[in-house]
């Protein structure tokens, strides 16, 4: 009896869940980006949110991640039984390490830098796109790293409200109390989970070094 | 385009180029909490006023409020009360993007984009006036030479593959690109060798006189600021004590002036004169 053996005889279904899993997480991912960084730079930029949407953040990242899916079943609009609840879920627990390293990178830049730019007649748009941005792209993707490493692992948490991905065969195999089977969605998640940071580290360093 | 700035040239209203403040107080507002008591006055009640075409020199020792007065003539700051004119007109009247590109900034801390080369660092202003690239390039090289860089050495480098004095005169030849009428300049040169520091000195001079231009230099080294100013203001604690020709500056009889001018060597002071 070998631990690969359920995966090898099952390919197609490994594949199918897969890229179940891997569409979950970059659905999720796209939508906390496109959230979480332009309210990270909105923080920069006014101080009186910084309390309530941090805050709120946290408070969603303490939430454990079951009671998470399981509180948006009942939502209207958002919930539900299916992939919607659970890419909802996901982008909220995404949230908190991207808004909060947008916001880390901007505040970071060199302040004699954002005086000078500020001293040159910048606007703020020119500001944020010249200087703010390029200059903390690597904190930023760094935020987004940690939250994609993150999301690959909650995101087995997903087939326990039906939305598929290799967390079939984990609750599938606690169930049955075959390893094989757990394995099945734990290997490939732990590859995935790797794959993204690795990936992801590459392209941090790469802007690092311009 | 045209801003107020350039109405007020065809207007020529006779204020082009002047700054003034007037009676002109700045209080922290302590947003920070803890860093420093609320409140605490950094300027009191001072005025002064630069000409057109004038190297008016700031003399203070450190915290005396130099720099605090070049961000208020650039709206970086605001006054907490009293006014700051320039081109006869407050600061708080300005678009403050159309003030900040008439005035060129050389920062204390130098402040070069660590992501540009030095060709672009040199080029912003010019770039973000929309100026053609061609055009720009040829105004960098013409910078960078007159600041001492070979532009076919450093043009193309990154800030960081320069020495602290280097980017200190790419600070100077970035304030100068746009060929903006105001210079606010806080300690150019403190980073330089002496020989250099002479050198750029007295180019300096040679090119203030040329270009015509207000002129702001911060500095707390009273050689630099007998050598290059028209007029030299000492600041003490955000207060002005003195504004003086550098002849009248090394005759005058304020104590704290006399403090400056004993940091002259001996015979130092009639080879000035
Ligand atoms: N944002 C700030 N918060 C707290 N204190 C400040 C702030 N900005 C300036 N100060 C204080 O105000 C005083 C004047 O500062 P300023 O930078 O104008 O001095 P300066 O004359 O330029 O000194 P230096 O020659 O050392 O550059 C200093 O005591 C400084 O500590
Ligand atoms: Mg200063």
């Amino acid at each position: 009896m070998h631990i690969f053996d359920y995966i090898l005889r099952n390919p197609a279904e490994v594949l199918q869940f897969t890229l179940e899993h891997l569409a979950l997480v970059a659905i999720a991912m796209a939508l906390a980006v496109a959230i979480g960084i332009p309210l990270g730079i909105a923080l920069t930029r006014h101080r009186a949110l910084h309390r309530p949407i941090l805050g709120a953040a946290n408070i969603i990242q303490t939430v454990p991640s079951l009671a998470l899916f399981g509180f948006l079943i009942p939502v209207p609009l958002v919930g539900g039984i299916g992939s919607r609840t659970a890419i909802v879920a996901l982008t909220l627990y995404a949230l908190l390490p991207i808004i909060r390293n947008t916001y880390a990178g901007i505040s970071g830049v060199d302040p004699a830098v954002v005086e000078a730019a500020r001293g040159m007649g910048m606007t703020d748009r020119q500001m944020l796109w010249q200087v703010e941005m390029p200059l903390s792209l690597g904190v930023i993707l760094a935020g987004v790293r940690v939250a994609t490493v993150i999301s690959v692992g909650v995101a087995t948490i997903a087939a326990a409200i039906g939305a598929g991905g290799l967390g079939m065969y984990i609750f599938r195999g606690v169930a049955m109390v075959n390893n094989q089977v757990i394995l099945a969605g734990a290997i490939p998640a732990a590859l995935l989970a790797v794959l993204a940071d690795v990936s992801l580290s590459w392209a941090e360093r790469r802007l690092a070094s311009r | 385009m045209t801003g107020p700035g350039d109405n007020a040239m065809k207007n020529g209203s006779g204020q082009d180029g002047v700054i003034e403040c007037r009676g002109v107080w700045y209080r922290l507002e302590g947003d920070r909490p803890g860093a420093e008591p609320r409140g605490r006055v950094l300027l009191s009640d001072l005025s002064l006023r630069a000409e057109r075409g004038e190297t008016l020199v700031l003399l203070g020792r450190s915290g005396s409020g130099k720099t605090t007065t070049l961000k208020l003539i650039n709206r970086l700051l605001e006054p907490t009360s009293g006014e700051v004119q320039v081109d006869g007109r407050r600061t708080t009247d300005w678009d403050p993007i159309r003030l900040r590109r008439r005035i060129g900034y050389v920062i204390q801390e130098v402040g070069l984009f660590p992501h540009f080369t030095i060709e672009r660092n040199v080029g912003l202003v010019p770039q973000l006036e929309g100026w053609p690239p061609d055009r720009i390039r040829a105004r960098v090289e013409e910078l960078l030479r007159l600041v001492g860089l070979e532009p076919a050495e450093f043009a193309g480098r990154r800030p960081r593959e320069l020495s602290g004095g280097q980017r200190q005169r790419v600070g100077v030849a970035r304030a100068l690109a746009a060929d903006p009428p105001i210079l606010l300049m806080d300690e150019p040169f403190g980073a330089l060798d002496p020989v250099t520091r002479t050198e750029l000195q007295s180019e300096f001079r040679a090119l203030a006189a040329r270009l015509g231009k207000t002129i702001l230099f911060v500095t707390h080294d009273v050689r630099e600021a007998l050598l290059l100013g028209t007029r030299i203001a000492l600041l003490a604690e955000g207060r002005l004590v003195a504004i003086h020709s550098p002849l009248d500056f090394l005759r005058a009889t304020q104590p704290e002036v006399k403090e400056f001018v004993s940091a002259l060597g001996i015979g130092e002071k009639d080879f000035i004169l």
